[in-house]
C-alpha cells in the first residue's frame, strides 16, 4: 500500500465544490504530475493533501493516519511545500532562507545544530547555489531564485516533496534546470515528488505518473502513454492532438494541437435555432 | 564568495543604539523648562537628596522622559509586528482600529464621567482599543480562510471611519470636543508615577514574549502556506501577536494619545540597518523606538520653552521627510 492516499475527497467553499469525491493513490518515490485546465482544482487538490487548505469530507491519510490529526510540525518532517510563487524574501540572504527548512526541527530559541548545518549546506550543494548563500534571495535570477526555494524545501528533510507550477514564469532553460533536479532528487534519493504542471511534453517527459483534472474530478490517471492520449486530451483541455513519440525518451509528446471550438457550441446554437424555429412557427 | 554588505555584528549595532539611548536620556533629564545640571540629574536618579530641582525632576520630568522611552519602544514593535504580520509597509496602529477605538472610548468617558482621573482614562483608552482591534480583526476574518491582509485593511478603515463618527458625535452632542481632541492631540504632560506602573509592567512584558515569537514572526511574514510548510501553527501564532499589538499599542495610545509615525516608520528604518529578520528587527525597533520617542518629547519640551510643543507635531515634522527618504531609496525595506 502507497503511504499517502485520498478517499472521497470533497473539497470548496460553502455549496461549491471545486474538488469531488477525489480518491487517488500517491505512488511512492515516483513522480506524480497534475495536469488539467485553468480552474480545474489542480492547485486545490495539492494544497489539501499538504494541509494548506482544509477539505469539507473524506480523509487525506499519511502512514496510516488522517494528516487532520496529525500534527503540523510531524506533517512539516515528512512532507514539503513549494507554494505557487513565493513573494519575495524581501532582503534574506540565500543561506538564512534555506536556513528556515530547518523549522521544523527546532525547538523554541535552540540555534542551528551541526546537524542542521550539515543539512543546509548540503541542500545547498545539490541545488548549485552554494556560491550565492550570502547574497540576497532578491538579487538573484528567477531560475536561482526557484532553486533557493526547493534548497529550503529539501532542508525540510522530507520523503515527499509537493511543487505547484514549479516552472512558472521561468524561460525554457531553467524550466528544464528545475525540473531536472527534481528528476536527479528523485532518482538519486527516492524522493517522492508531486508537482502541478502546465506544460504537457514536460509532464509526459518527467512524471512516471500522471492525474488529469476535469471540473475537479479524474478523467484518467496512469503513465504518460496511458494519460497522453488522443482522446484524454480532447476531454481535459478541449484540444484536438497530434501525438507523436520524443525521439530521444521515447516518451509520448503533443507534436501539434488546435482548440476543439464549434462542436459544443454548435451543437448549442444549432438547438436554439430550431427551437426558435419551431416556436415561431 | 560574496560577503553580505552588512557585516557589522548584529550585537555591535545592538549596544551603539543602546549607548544612543542611554545618552538622550540623560540628555532630556538636563535640558527643560527649568534648567538643571547633570548633578540634579545623577542625584535625582541615584541619591535620596531632596532639594527642590531634585523634586522636580523626581515627579515631573523622570516619569515623562520614562514614558516617552517605554511608549517609543512599544509603539515601534507594535509597527514592526503589524507590518510582518499583515505583510502591508503601511501597517500602524492607525490601520487596525486601535487609535479609533481608544479615541471613541475616551470620549464617551470623558461625556459620561466628567471628572474621571488620568487613571480611570487611561485604563479605558485601553480597553477602547482593545475592543476596536478585535472588532477589525472579526469582521476582517469573518469570512471563511482567516483574515487575509487586505481584507484586514479594508476592516480597518471601515471600523475607524464608524468609531471616529463616534466620538465626533459624542463630541458634539455632550459639547466635550475641545477635551477630547486636547487628549487626543498627544502628548507625555503630567504623566504621573501611578499610569507608568499600571502600563510599563504591560510593555516589557510584551516586548519580551514578542522577541520569543520573533522567529516564527520572520517565517509568517515571507509567506503564509510557506509557514504552514514548515509546520507553524500558524492561526496561533496570529493570535499571539496580534495579542501583543494590543497590548503595546494599546497601552501607548492610552497614554499619549495619537502618536502617528512612530510605528510606521522607525521599523522601516530599522529594517535598513539590521535586515529582515525580526529576531532582529523587534529589540532594534525598541531601542530606535525609545530613543526616537525620548528625543522628540524632549524637542516638544524645549524648542520653544515654557510652553510646550505638540510631540505629536514634533514626530511627523521630523518623521515625514525622513520617511519619504527611506521610501524613495528603497533599501532593504518591502519592496
Amino acid at each position: 500500500m502507497v503511504r499517502l492516499f485520498t478517499d472521497q475527497l470533497h473539497i470548496g467553499y460553502g455549496e461549491r465544490l471545486i474538488v469531488k469525491d477525489m480518491t487517488i493513490e500517491i505512488p511512492d518515490q515516483k513522480i506524480t504530475t497534475i495536469i488539467g485546465s485553468n480552474g480545474c482544482g489542480k492547485s486545490t487538490l495539492l494544497k489539501a493533501i499538504t494541509r494548506i487548505i482544509s477539505h469539507q469530507s473524506g480523509t487525506i491519510i499519511l502512514d496510516g493516519q488522517s494528516i487532520s490529526k496529525e500534527g503540523t510540525k510531524t506533517l512539516a518532517k515528512k512532507m514539503a511545500i513549494l507554494p505557487q510563487t513565493p513573494e519575495s524574501a524581501a532582503g534574506l540572504t540565500v543561506g538564512e532562507l534555506v536556513s528556515y527548512g530547518r523549522f521544523p526541527y527546532q525547538k523554541g530559541f535552540a540555534r542551528l545544530t551541526k546537524k542542521d548545518l550539515e543539512v543546509i549546506h548540503w541542500a545547498l550543494e545539490v541545488t548549485g547555489i552554494e556560491e550565492f548563500k550570502y547574497r540576497p534571495v532578491d538579487a538573484l535570477s528567477g531560475g536561482q531564485r526557484q532553486r533557493v526555494w526547493i534548497a529550503m524545501a529539501l532542508a525540510q528533510e522530507t520523503d515527499m516533496i509537493f511543487l505547484d507550477e514549479p516552472t512558472t514564469y521561468l524561460d525554457m532553460a531553467h524550466q528544464l534546470e528545475v525540473l531536472e533536479l527534481l528528476e536527479k532528487l528523485n532518482e538519486v534519493q527516492g524522493r517522492t515528488i508531486v508537482m502541478v504542471l502546465h506544460d504537457l511534453n514536460q509532464a509526459a517527459r518527467f512524471a512516471d505518473y500522471i492525474i488529469a483534472l476535469k471540473d475537479g474530478q479524474i478523467v484518467k490517471e496512469g503513465t504518460s502513454e496511458e494519460v497522453i492520449k488522443r482522446d484524454v486530451l480532447k476531454d481535459v483541455f478541449q484540444i484536438d492532438a497530434e501525438i507523436g513519440r520524443d525521439p530521444r525518451t521515447n516518451k509520448p509528446m503533443c507534436v501539434t494541437y488546435n482548440l476543439l471550438k464549434g462542436e459544443d457550441l454548435h451543437e448549442k446554437a444549432t438547438s436554439t435555432i430550431s427551437t426558435a424555429v419551431h416556436t415561431y412557427s | 564568495m560574496v560577503k553580505r554588505s552588512t557585516s557589522i555584528p548584529f550585537l555591535y549595532k545592538f549596544l551603539i543604539g543602546l549607548f544612543v539611548l542611554i545618552s538622550s536620556f540623560f540628555i532630556s533629564m538636563v535640558v527643560g523648562a527649568a534648567d538643571t545640571s547633570l548633578k540634579d540629574a545623577w542625584n535625582a536618579i541615584i541619591s535620596n537628596t531632596v532639594t527642590d530641582t531634585v523634586i522636580m525632576l523626581n515627579e515631573i520630568r523622570l516619569p515623562r522622559v520614562i514614558a516617552a522611552i517605554f511608549v517609543g519602544a512599544a509603539l515601534a514593535v507594535s509597527g514592526a509586528i503589524m507590518q510582518g504580520v499583515t505583510r502591508n509597509p503601511l501597517a500602524d496602529p492607525g490601520l487596525l482600529g486601535l487609535t479609533a477605538g481608544a479615541n471613541a472610548a475616551l470620549a464617551l468617558t470623558i461625556a459620561l464621567i466628567p471628572y474621571a482621573n488620568y487613571f480611570w482614562i487611561t485604563i479605558v483608552c485601553f480597553i477602547g482599543a482593545a475592543v476596536g482591534t478585535i472588532l477589525v480583526l472579526g469582521i476582517g476574518s469573518m469570512r471563511r480562510g482567516g483574515f487575509s491582509p487586505f481584507r484586514l485593511v479594508l476592516a480597518g478603515a471601515a471600523v475607524s471611519a464608524f468609531l471616529h463618527a463616534i466620538t465626533e458625535w459624542i463630541g458634539l452632542y455632550f459639547r466635550i470636543s475641545k477635551d477630547v481632541s486636547m487628549w487626543t492631540a498627544g502628548g507625555l504632560i503630567g504623566t504621573t508615577w501611578g499610569q507608568l506602573q499600571m502600563i510599563v509592567p504591560f510593555i516589557i512584558i510584551s516586548i519580551v514574549i514578542s522577541i520569543f515569537l520573533a522567529k516564527q514572526l520572520t517565517i509568517l511574514s515571507l509567506n503564509e502556506e510557506v509557514a504552514i510548510g514548515l509546520g507553524q501553527n500558524i492561526i496561533r501564532v496570529k493570535y499571539m501577536l496580534f495579542i501583543i499589538i494590543i497590548l503595546l499599542a494599546g497601552t501607548s495610545v492610552a497614554l499619549v494619545g495619537n502618536i502617528a509615525f512612530v510605528g510606521l516608520m522607525i521599523p522601516h528604518i530599522v529594517r535598513g540597518i539590521v535586515g529582515t529578520d525580526y529576531r532582529f528587527i523587534l529589540p532594534m525597533s525598541a531601542v530606535a523606538g525609545a530613543t526616537f520617542m525620548l528625543l522628540a518629547d524632549t524637542l516638544g519640551r524645549t524648542i520653544n520653552a515654557p510652553f510646550e510643543t505638540p510631540v505629536a507635531a514634533i514626530v511627523s515634522i521630523l518623521g515625514l521627510p525622513f520617511f519619504l527618504l527611506i521610501v524613495r531609496k528603497g533599501g532593504n525595506a518591502f519592496s
